[in-house]
């Protein structure tokens, strides 16, 4: 079809295509770029390459900002999360594509539902009843939250998985002898294994990103997430933008990495879940 | 039984804080003291502030831009990839990088490396004489330039959706047109877009339903200012509750914002059945 269409257009296209590349890359080139830099060099020309590496930003970013230790929490909040996401929602998916009857219909309407409230319709209740049990600044109290509003879409992405799979495969294990929680973990959660590691991807990804809820409950400077620090760490005006931008590759550097080494289950994750970052 | 742990977290996270939220909407409560019933004292209160109505409108505003600009910028280039069929993969990751970043980085490096009349590119236009304001700081420009860092961030993923999208319409199809001499926009117009019209639709409700959501970058790059003049309705919402501590006009806001999400979720749900008879 490209002989038809033309070799004009074919060229059109690619430097259309490298223009939008080049603006999708613009902005992070200049993150990258200053990192590395002083702030009087980006001040004078933030379009300039650095005259030498400035490493000592990102020693100051680690430091100053005690970007380990949110690090750490970060990690935490998005470990326990997906651990339960992935424990919790496998096993409600299988209900949703096996089990009938109109229960189960409300059952999905309901997780439906929950995807399109703001999460300021939950959020201040929740946020004066987990001071009242001491819950603030708590990792594990935010990843149940984490876990509650990402699980509608990792039940309805597994569902596709467990509807995928023959029934006779389930009936054939019971006839062996096996009880449904043996089929279950046996025989269904190998084959539903991609689906979970899907799952676990996405919602760790958001979850690692996220901003709101985490700032909300986790507020001591101890407890902080790194994307919580990271917004802390600059003022309006009177900010050294090479350490702002040093901390940025940091807190960014695992997501770009877990993306670039699976970037095709990522798209394919997105694309099906249809979860706005 | 497999359904409850997922349901549990679920109900104790957003249904009963929701209920909450839906009663606290009549009540007058700061977050402290006992809650008063006020009748519908808090909606009266919200309908007399004119940043209610700004920020509605401003919504309103958001929903029109990300209904249009990326959604034109996602099904042009998801037809060039299809046309390009070298460097897909390439530009596909390119593409899809901006959305893997956590809104608080992309906010800081928009403001710092670019807005910025110090250290970004606005500064650095000054050299050849373009003397530009901080662009969030100029009532009349703030939101368009909050918008323009979530178009940049948002609409990577749009490209990627409406190109898979496009590779499951019929080859034969685009061949046949391509013979009788279409050009690119008009196998875009008659022959693309009408074969993937439910994965568009499906995206331009989602996009009514995030725009009354859309809080992370507003939040963190003007907090609704100048003026109220970039103010959404979940920035609103946030800062009646933990500003002001006025939990009754924030509820209110929070049920005025899933009422949009609720009409937005009626129109999927008909436009569902349209398609499944």
């Amino acid at each position: 079809m490209n002989q038809n269409l033309g070799r004009g257009t074919l060229l059109a296209a690619y430097v259309i295509l490298a223009v939008a590349a080049v603006i999708a890359l613009f902005p992070l080139s200049l993150m990258l770029i200053s990192s590395v830099k002083k702030s009087t060099e980006i001040v004078a020309n933030p379009l300039a390459l650095p005259s030498a590496l400035q490493w000592t930003n990102f020693v100051r970013a680690w430091t100053d900002a005690q970007l380990g230790r949110s690090l750490l929490n970060s990690a935490e909040t998005t470990g326990f999360a997906v651990v339960l996401i992935c424990s919790t929602c496998s096993l409600a998916a299988y209900a949703l594509a096996r089990g009938v009857g109109p229960g189960l219909r409300w059952v999905s309407a309901y997780f439906l539902g929950t995807t399109t409230l703001p999460i300021q319709l939950y959020l201040f209740p929740l946020y004066f009843g987990f001071a009242h049990l001491g819950l603030i600044d708590n990792v594990f109290a935010l990843s149940l939250v984490y876990t509650a509003v990402f699980s509608p879409f990792a039940i309805f992405l597994l569902r596709t998985y467990f509807l995928a799979i023959p029934k006779e495969l389930e009936e054939a294990a019971v006839i062996d002898g096996a009880n449904r929680w043996q089929v279950f973990t046996r025989v269904l959660l190998p084959l539903v294994s991609p689906g979970i590691l899907t799952v676990a991807l996405i919602s760790g990804l958001n979850i690692w990103n996220e901003f709101l809820i985490s700032s909300t409950f986790l507020q001591s400077h101890d407890q902080q997430t790194a994307v919580v620090r990271f917004y802390t760490l600059g003022g309006q005006y009177s900010s050294d933008w090479g350490e702002i931008m040093a901390a940025a590759i940091i807190i960014v550097a695992p997501a770009v990495g877990f993306f670039l080494l699976m970037q095709r289950r990522f798209i394919q994750g997105m694309a099906a879940g249809s979860v706005k970052g | 039984m497999f359904l409850l742990p997922a349901l549990i977290i679920n109900a104790a996270i957003i249904l009963i804080p929701g209920l909450l939220t839906l009663a606290m909407a009549f009540c007058e409560w700061d977050g402290a003291s006992a809650p008063s019933f006020v009748g519908l004292d808090n909606f009266r209160t919200i309908f007399a502030d004119p940043v209610f109505f700004s920020a509605l409108f401003n919504n309103v505003k958001w929903t029109l831009i990300f209904l249009t600009i990326p959604i034109a910028m996602g099904l042009v280039a998801a037809a060039l990839l299809l046309v390009a069929k070298r460097g897909r993969t390439f530009f596909q990751v390119v593409y899809f990088l901006p959305v893997i970043i956590a809104t608080v980085v992309v906010a800081r490096v928009w403001q710092g490396m670019i807005y910025n009349p110090e250290s970004g590119i606005v500064g650095w236009l000054k050299i050849y004489g373009l003397n530009l304001a901080d662009p969030l700081t100029q009532p009349p420009t703030a939101l368009y330039a909050v918008a323009s860092v979530d178009l940049w961030h948002w609409w990577g993923f749009l490209a990627v959706i409406f190109f898979a999208a496009f590779r499951q319409v019929d080859a034969a199809q685009i061949e046949a047109a391509v013979i009788d001499g279409a050009s690119f926009f008009q196998l875009l117009r008659f022959v693309l877009v009408p074969a993937i019209r439910p994965t568009i639709t499906l995206m331009m409700i989602m996009t009514i339903i995030w725009s009354f959501l859309a809080f992370d970058f507003v939040y963190v790059l003007t907090q609704g200012g100048p003026a109220y003049a970039s103010e959404v309705l979940s920035t609103l919402s946030y800062r009646y509750a933990f500003y002001n501590y006025t939990m009754g006009p924030a509820a209110a806001v929070a049920l005025v914002i899933c009422f949009f999400g609720l009409i937005a979720t009626f129109f999927y749900v008909r436009v569902q059945q349209k398609e499944e008879r």
